[in-house]
């Protein structure tokens, strides 16, 4: 946990540390690749940040040091823009950030009682962290998977139409080290290890574009219909008796 | 099992046109081999043909409007991009999807983004650009892996990179995850996010098109605008134009979501209507009705079921009183708090929220603060028309268009559903069962079966 310095009235606060000098090289090369990619440095800002959060799982006032100096800006410039945006974590926390969709249509569907029940299950509240460091909770807002609904994402991987039980479950495993599967994404890794990812770094691993298949259940029933493949009939309330909306289900592909 | 009768008039063979879609459901779509298979890259061919300002003229001629909530014509966009200017030119590809609602471009990017790819290469080829870049929302990783996946494919195969198919052209495309705020997909705070500042939006004119990127000439387009483009090029824009209507021609991907038995995907022309979605895929869940709906994701304003006939296009939506939008079809039946819905909805503006102007940083504030206490049965007859007052300062005086959009649920909820605001008043809460309006409250035995 943090060891935030007691107020101090005045009196600056001291440069934070610098990475260790292999960390700091690594680091570097790394973000030498990220500024190649922009026509201007400044615009690396934003994916350099995430790569300071994968190396340390949130941003730190090392992190943003190391952000101004290899872009030649202040660290006040730097702070400015990395408090700007909500996936900059400003501590440290959970290995698994589990993110309940609590924008209207989510909400009324169920997230609001998947992110009541979780608070519950877990002990915590909104942006807190287990005691383990394995899962922080967060309510977040609409994540463009509303045909879904109640969405919950995991390090941002989808986990689709979700209820406080599955929602409960999910949690559980990954408290216990068990593997959860998205409904949509890859096999889950380490919040550090996505953040790389939005710093530009592909995912590496064998099976992770492929995973969970061409689109999902719910990304293909116009497409069903318009093909003749599911008879009006049959999708008329799919919900009694079945989870799968959709005649199929999710086993298909 | 019942199936309306309109089902018989309307076959959903003949009310929808995957065309983006089309091919979603094989098993590997998102990859190039894939996208071949369909087609893919032909209209590029044909464009790498053509000069650039023929390529600008028959996206123009075709109608494509843009797709990311304005409906503003695509082709005219690029005409704007001043020529021979000197200056290098930008495309930047709007996939920061964050409106309320909206979840068309991150199943498309999942499932093809080589149609997106496909149609950068020929914008850029139309605009004279050498540099684009797409501003994907940091929060949608499967997507951004499979964007990765296909640059690297397109870069590989020689559709980017120098000397695209022995064209003479070159280009260089990034991928870019933005780090979690709304406002920036509003266009010049997307520029300004882009450019590694906080995303804030930027006085107009100048416009991008003048002064965009780095203050040179760009064009921001949504992704399912340039996805759009390709097919464009293909099959000619006499096939676009038989979809839809003079002023909104062509396809697009509707979005249906909330309280109905199919939510997902719908691709058909511009101008059906919900009742065709809905008689189709199945209507609202079983033994509920329609209350109200956003047409166009949670900015613009709602409509009830009044409104089913509306043909969902620009001007059919817009002479209804609202906006067409994203074409995200938000369905919320009879077991749902208007209240409730307005209240959140409203949290999230003025969470998202930049900060910049006054009008929308302090309304928003007091709106949900008002919200709130009335939700709770803890407000007053007099809060409805200050909450009317309030989002009257908001609209229309802000600085961007996120203000209008935090107005509209507001006003069009207290024009529609004003006798509910009361009831909460009068009867000191919400009369309504959260329970109900679950995607479980009809399954008491889900739990065991899931
Ligand atoms: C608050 C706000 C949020 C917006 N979000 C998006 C968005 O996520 N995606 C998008 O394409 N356009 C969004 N827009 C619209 C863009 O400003 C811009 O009009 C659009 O990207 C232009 O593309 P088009 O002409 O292809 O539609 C937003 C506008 C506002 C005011
Ligand atoms: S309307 Fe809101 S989001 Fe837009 S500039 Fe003003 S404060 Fe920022
Ligand atoms: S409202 Fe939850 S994903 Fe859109």
């Amino acid at each position: 946990m943090t060891t935030e310095p007691p107020v101090s009235l005045g009196i600056p606060e001291m440069p934070p540390p610098d990475y260790p000098a292999e960390v700091r090289a690594r680091l570097e090369a790394d973000a030498r690749e990220v500024i190649a990619r922009y026509p201007d440095s400044r615009s690396a800002l934003l994916p350099l940040l995430h790569l300071v959060q994968a190396e340390e799982g949130y941003v730190s006032r090392t992190g943003i040091r190391f952000c101004a100096q290899l872009l030649e800006l202040t660290t006040a410039e730097v702070t400015a823009v990395s408090t700007f945006y909500t996936m900059y974590r400003r501590k440290p926390s959970g290995e698994y950030q589990v993110g309940v969709c609590t924008n209207t249509l989510c909400a009324v569907m169920g997230g609001d009682a998947i992110f009541e029940a979780l608070q519950e299950h877990l002990g915590i509240g909104n942006d807190e962290t287990t005691e383990d460091g394995r899962v922080t909770l967060q309510h977040i807002e609409c994540n463009a998977a509303c045909d879904y609904a109640p969405v919950v994402m995991v390090n941002w991987e989808f986990f689709d139409n979700q209820t406080p039980e599955s929602a409960k479950r999910l949690v559980d495993d990954l408290r216990a080290g068990r593997a959860a599967q998205p409904t949509r994404g890859a096999p889950l890794c380490t919040y550090q290890e996505t953040a790389r990812m939005l710093a530009g770094f592909p995912d590496t691993r064998t099976g992770a574009v492929e995973a969970t298949g061409g689109a999902g259940h719910a990304s293909l029933v116009g497409l069903r219909l318009a093909k003749g493949e599911t008879a009006p009939g049959r999708i008329v309330s799919p919900r009694e008796g079945g989870i799968a909306p959709g005649a199929g289900g999710e086993g298909e592909e | 099992m019942t199936v309306a009768a309109a089902i018989n008039e309307t076959s959903p063979e003949k009310v929808l046109a995957p065309v983006l879609s089309a091919f979603w459901d094989e098993p590997n779509s998102w990859t190039l081999e894939t996208y071949r298979r369909h087609g893919g890259y032909e209209g590029l061919r044909k464009a790498l043909a053509m000069a650039p300002d023929d390529v600008i003229a028959l996206v123009k001629d075709s109608g494509l409007r843009g797709r990311g909530g304005a409906g503003f014509p695509t082709g005219m966009k690029w005409q704007f991009i001043p020529q021979g200017d000197g200056k290098p030119h930008y495309l930047v590809v709007n996939a920061d999807e964050s409106e309320p609602g909206t979840c068309k471009d991150i199943p498309l990017l999942f499932a093809n983004p080589h149609s997106l790819l496909e149609g950068i290469v020929i914008a850029c080829h139309a605009i004279r650009s050498n540099q684009a870049f797409i501003y994907l929302r940091g929060e949608v990783v499967p997507v951004l892996r499979r964007l990765h996946h296909a640059v690297a494919e397109a870069y590989e195969a020689g559709y980017l990179g120098r000397n695209v198919q022995g064209s003479g052209f070159d280009l260089e495309l990034t991928v870019h995850a933005g780090a979690g705020a709304y406002i920036c997909g509003e266009e010049t705070a997307l520029l300004d996010s882009l450019e590694g500042r906080r995303g804030q939006p930027r006085l107009r004119p100048p416009f991008p098109a003048v002064a965009g990127l780095y203050a040179c000439p760009t064009v921001v387009n949504n992704v399912e605008s340039i996805a759009s483009v390709p097919a464009i090029l293909t099959r000619g824009k006499d096939w676009f134009r038989s979809m839809g209507s003079e002023k909104s021609p062509g396809f697009t991907l509707y979005s249906l979501s909330g309280h109905v038995a199919n939510p997902g995907q719908y691709e058909g022309p511009l101008g059906i209507t919900l009742r065709q979605l809905l008689d189709i895929s199945g209507g609202m869940r079983p033994g509920h009705r329609l209350k109200f709906w956003t047409p166009g994701g949670s900015s613009t304003p709602l409509l009830t079921d009044e409104h089913l006939d509306v043909p969902l296009d620009y001007e059919g939506v817009g002479a209804a009183g609202s906006m067409l939008g994203t074409k995200a079809l938000q369905c919320f039946d009879e077991t749902t708090c208007v209240v409730r819905a307005v209240a959140r909805w409203t949290e999230f503006y003025a969470h998202e929220s930049c900060g910049k102007c006054t009008p929308c940083r302090e309304g928003t504030y007091w709106m949900v603060q008002l919200l709130r206490d009335i939700e709770a049965g803890k407000g007053r007859s007099e809060d409805l028309d200050k909450l009317l007052d309030i989002a009257d300062n908001v609209n229309g005086k802000s600085f961007c268009a996120l203000g209008d959009g935090a107005a509209s649920p507001i006003f069009s909820s207290l024009k529609y559903f004003r006798e509910e605001y009361e009831r909460h008043i009068t009867g000191q809460g919400c009369p309504f069962d959260p329970a109900l309006s679950t995607a479980w409250a009809h399954q008491p035995h889900l739990e065991v079966n899931a």
